[in-house]
């Protein structure tokens, strides 16, 4: 059954394994999130669970963001977020229903969506890894630029430019989803997620944790021999 | 109400870090127990040298201890807190200077050693060395 929670990004550290083998791993303070809405398919056209999640102060929100999570018994929520389910699984969630990290604690793999940090309006050296241009013979105040960008030909001559060329522009600060990355560690106690590797955006920043959408080729094979192992 | 990162992540390292490890010092001629897993089978070789760096701190902490082996010289990094290490003896507390003896690597002979048992060793007076 599918799942997002909400996080907070506290930062990276070290894990080690049993067999000695270090694991970098992002600390992620998950939930606890509250249920704030049910959507189904009567009311809204389709089945899905809204969590809500972090403080706010009451004078910070607007006064329906209040009502809303007040439906749900909640205090008002900074963050919410919502994911789709089957009709008939939606009856196991309530309003106001607390989603703590353990409702990941079936999952070997997560993906973890989250604003990756700003790096402002970057050169295509920076922004897409060109190498630039020679330092020297004869090259002459266009180092860094990106070269040829096409020809009339390669443009089918339309005059206009094939969509997608990579030219410089705002770099980061844009949703960034990492898929199939390994779950370390579930501190249940603490709130805590580890996974393996790193996340984007900066500590403290807001961050989503679903049931990953679909994994990566090595990574479904060693889910496929985990359910095996559990059978 | 606020978080305060460094302390969640402390608290995740609290349980790995080792509390039996011994006061060492750079300088210091260290045995480093290692565990070596062949197959199935688990033994313990030790590595003595003299610890010229020590990098890092928590979790991260790494001691760089060097050794001559057949007239060359052999530098080992070790994570100390690491499971693969099974534990640090020191074999012989000797007073350097600086904090990292990288000089050593251009000594040769007798040069090579460390004073020991001079006034900058009062602080580990008394503990037990192996």
């Amino acid at each position: 059954m599918a799942v997002k929670l909400l996080g907070t990004k506290i930062g990276m550290t070290r894990v080690f394994r049993e067999d000695g083998n270090a694991v970098p791993v992002t600390v992620i303070q998950v939930g606890p999130c509250v249920v704030t809405q049910l959507k189904t398919v009567e009311n809204d056209g389709y089945a899905a669970v809204q969590i809500g999640y972090g403080e706010i102060k009451p004078r910070n929100s607007t006064i329906p963001m209040i009502g809303h999570d007040a439906k749900a018994g909640s205090a008002p929520k900074r963050h919410h977020r919502e994911f789709r389910v089957d009709a008939k699984d939606l009856a196991g969630y309530q309003l106001g229903q607390e989603l703590k990290v353990d409702a990941l604690a079936s999952l070997a793999f997560v993906d973890v969506t989250s604003v990756s940090k700003g790096k402002g309006f970057q050169g295509v050296m920076v922004r897409w890894g060109f190498g630039g241009q020679p330092a020297s013979h004869g090259t002459e105040r266009k180092h860094r630029s990106p070269g040829s960008i096409g020809s009339n030909a390669s443009n089918r001559g339309t005059g206009t430019l094939k969509r997608g060329i990579r030219m410089s522009g705002q770099t980061g600060n844009k949703n960034c989803t990492i898929r199939s990355l390994d779950v370390v560690k579930i501190d249940a106690e603490n709130n805590l997620l580890l996974v393996k590797g790193s996340i984007p955006g900066a500590p403290r920043s807001l961050v989503e944790i679903s049931t990953p959408a679909r994994l990566y080729r090595p990574k479904a094979r060693k889910q496929r021999e985990l359910e095996k192992a559990k059978k | 109400m606020p978080l305060n990162l460094g302390s969640i992540i402390d608290g995740v390292n609290k349980s790995q870090l080792k509390t039996d490890l011994p006061r060492m010092d750079v300088g210091d001629t260290v045995n480093v127990h290692c565990r070596i897993v062949e197959g199935d089978k688990e033994r313990i070789q030790i590595f003595q040298g003299v610890l010229i760096a020590r990098k890092g701190h928590g979790i991260n902490e790494q001691v760089t201890v060097r050794r001559i082996v057949e007239d060359q010289g052999v530098e080992r990094i070790f994570p100390i807190n690491s499971p693969r290490i099974a534990k640090f003896e020191v074999v012989r507390r000797a007073d350097a200077r600086r904090a990292k003896l990288y000089f050593l690597r251009d000594r040769a002979g007798k040069s090579r050693r460390l004073r020991d048992r001079r006034r900058g060793l009062k602080h580990v007076a008394g503990l037990p060395t192996a």
